[in-house]
C-alpha cells in the first residue's frame, strides 16, 4: 500500500478512537459520578440518558471567544494544549490493539511510552508560565513537581516488566502474557503479568498513574478551592477543550498501558490466538473499561492530598518498594 | 517533616464500597417539571399575609433581616362599639410588600408577629422571569393564605 495512505489512515483512526473514546469517559465520568453522590446526572441532552451531553459541552466550548491575557506569551500559550493532547495521541502509536493491530511495533515501545507521556509536563509547565498568572503559576509548578515524583515509580513498575517480559516491544510484552504459563494434563494455563506476581508493581502503576493524570486524589496542580483551576485558569474556548479532551485521552492511554502492562492487552486466557485479530480491540477496550472505571471511581470516593503528603508517598513509599519490586522480579527471573 | 504518613486503611475501602454501593442503587431524584414534588406540610415556601389580623405594628419589618418588608400604613377614625363612646383611632394597611428577591427564608416574622397575621405555606412556583416581580404585594400575599395548610392536630396523650 502506498505509505502515505496507510499513514493518514492510521492516523485518522487513531485520532477517531481516542477522541471517541474520550467523548465516552467523560459521559462516563459524568454519569457514574452523579450515580455516586444519589444524583442522576445529565438527562435530556441527545434524548434519552444524556448521551450526548459531552458533544453538547464541546460545541458550547467551541462557541467560546478564544481569550488570552494581556501580558501572556501568547505563542508558548496557544501551543501548550496542543502539546498536552499530542502526547497524550502519540501513546497510541504503539498500544497493540491485537498481533498486527499497531500503529508502530517499536522494539522499544515501553521506552517510547514513557518518553512520549512524559512530554505532557512540558505542555502543562508551558500552559502555567505562558499565563501570566500566579495562580496558573503555582499550578503548573506544583504540576511539574507531581508529574517529576511519580514518573520515577511509575518508570521503576514498568522496569519490572520489562524484565520479566525480557523484551520492550509492547507485542513482545503481551506475547509473554499469553504464552503457557504451566500445563494441567493438557490444558495449557496462561496469566497476565498481575497475577505472575506484579501485584506490587501494579499498585505501584495504578497509584503513579492516576498522580501523572493529576486526578483527585492527587489534584494538587489544579485543586480549584486554592488555585482556581491551576494551569486551566486563563484557558477557554477551544484550547480549554483541548485540555479537558487531552485529560480524559491521557485517563484510556495511561489504561491502555496498564492493560498492556499488566492484563495481558489484547490476549485473553482461552481465547485462540488466531482470533486475537478480530477480538483482539475488544478485550482491549475492555480491559481499559474497567481500569477507567476504576479512575473514575476513586476520583468520586477519595479526598485531595496535601502537597507534602504527595511527595512524601512518592519519595518514601513508592520508589523505595518499586526499586524492591524490581529485586524481587529479577531474582526470580534469575533463579526460576 | 513531624509525621509520617498514617495509612487510612481500611477507611479508604470503605469509602469506595459505599461509592460503589451508592452508584448502583436508584438515584431518590424527582424528576421536578414532570413530576411535581410534594412539599412537607411545614415547608417554607412562601409567606402569606391574613390582612385582617395585621396591626401595622411593623414589628415584622424591623425584625427583618434583609429588610425586605414594606409596610406603610395610616390612622383612620372609626365610631365607638358602645353608643355615646368616643371615637377611636384604628390603625389601617395600606402597602404590605415582601421582596423575595431579598428574603432569606429565616421566618423570623411569621415567629415574630402578635396577631398572627403571617403564615408559611409550602407553595413553592412562583419564579419570575424578571426580579421586579418577586416583589408581592397585599393582594398576591393574601391570595397565598388559601394554600396555607391547617395547623396540625393536638397530640393526643
Amino acid at each position: 500500500m502506498n505509505f502515505w495512505l496507510e499513514l493518514i489512515i492510521k492516523l485518522v483512526l487513531v485520532m477517531g478512537v481516542v477522541l471517541t473514546g474520550a467523548l465516552v469517559v467523560i459521559y462516563a465520568e459524568l454519569k457514574a459520578g452523579s450515580h455516586m453522590q444519589s444524583r442522576i446526572g445529565p438527562y435530556y441532552a441527545g434524548g434519552r440518558w444524556g448521551w450526548a451531553q459531552p458533544l453538547a459541552d464541546g460545541l458550547k466550548f467551541l462557541q467560546k471567544e478564544d481569550l488570552a491575557p494581556a501580558e501572556a506569551d501568547r505563542t508558548v500559550y496557544g501551543f501548550a494544549p496542543y502539546v498536552v493532547m499530542m502526547s497524550t495521541i502519540a501513546v497510541f502509536v504503539v498500544i497493540p490493539f491485537g498481533p498486527d493491530l499497531v500503529a508502530a511495533d517499536l522494539d522499544l515501545g515501553a521506552y517510547f511510552l514513557l518518553a512520549i507521556s512524559s512530554i505532557s509536563v512540558l505542555g502543562i509547565l508551558m500552559a502555567g508560565w505562558a499565563s501570566a498568572n500566579k495562580y496558573s503559576l503555582v499550578g503548573g509548578l506544583r504540576a511539574a513537581a507531581q508529574l517529576i515524583a511519580y514518573e520515577l515509580p511509575l518508570v521503576l513498575a514498568v522496569v519490572a516488566v520489562v524484565v520479566q517480559a525480557g523484551t520492550m516491544s509492547l507485542n513482545g510484552i503481551v506475547e509473554a502474557q499469553a504464552e503457557t504459563w504451566f500445563t494441567i494434563g493438557t490444558f495449557e494455563v496462561s496469566a497476565p503479568f498481575l497475577l505472575k506476581g506484579q501485584f506490587i508493581g501494579f499498585a505501584i502503576f495504578m497509584i503513579a498513574a492516576v498522580a501523572e493524570l493529576s486526578r483527585i486524589p492527587f489534584d494538587m496542580p489544579i485543586a480549584e478551592s486554592e488555585l482556581t483551576m491551576g494551569y486551566l485558569t486563563e484557558y477557554s474556548g477551544i484550547r480549554f477543550t483541548m485540555f479537558f479532551l487531552g485529560e480524559y485521552a491521557s485517563m484510556i492511554a495511561l489504561s491502555a498501558i496498564a492493560a498492556t502492562l499488566y492484563l495481558g492487552g489484547y490476549a485473553l486466557p482461552g481465547l485462540p490466538g488466531d482470533f486475537a485479530n478480530f477480538a483482539g480491540p475488544g478485550v482491549l477496550l475492555g480491559k481499559i473499561a474497567v481500569l477507567v472505571f476504576f479512575f473514575i471511581w476513586i476520583r468520586w470516593t477519595w479526598p485531595r492530598i496535601r502537597e507534602d503528603q504527595l511527595q512524601r508517598l512518592a519519595w518514601h513509599w513508592l520508589i523505595p518498594l518499586a526499586l524492591f519490586n524490581i529485586a524481587i522480579v529479577a531474582t526470580f527471573k534469575v533463579v526460576f | 517533616m513531624s509525621k509520617q504518613i498514617q495509612f487510612p486503611f481500611p477507611g479508604l475501602f470503605k469509602g469506595m464500597w459505599l461509592t460503589l454501593k451508592t452508584m448502583v442503587k436508584k438515584a431518590p431524584v424527582t424528576m421536578y417539571p414532570q413530576v411535581q414534588e410534594i412539599p412537607v406540610p411545614r415547608a417554607r415556601g412562601v409567606i402569606s399575609l391574613d390582612v385582617d389580623n395585621c396591626t401595622v405594628c411593623m414589628l415584622c419589618a424591623r425584625e427583618c433581616p434583609d429588610w425586605c418588608i414594606y409596610i406603610e400604613g395610616h390612622k383612620a377614625e372609626q365610631p365607638s362599639s358602645k353608643p355615646g363612646g368616643k371615637p377611636r383611632a384604628r390603625a389601617t394597611l395600606d402597602r404590605f410588600d415582601i421582596d423575595y428577591s431579598l428574603c432569606m427564608y429565616c421566618g423570623i416574622c411569621v415567629e415574630v408577629c402578635p396577631f398572627d397575621a403571617l403564615y408559611w405555606s409550602p407553595e413553592y412556583e412562583y419564579s419570575e422571569h424578571e426580579v421586579a416581580n418577586l416583589l408581592h404585594n397585599k393582594g398576591k400575599l393574601t391570595e397565598w393564605l388559601a394554600t396555607v395548610p391547617d395547623p396540625p392536630s393536638l397530640e393526643s396523650r
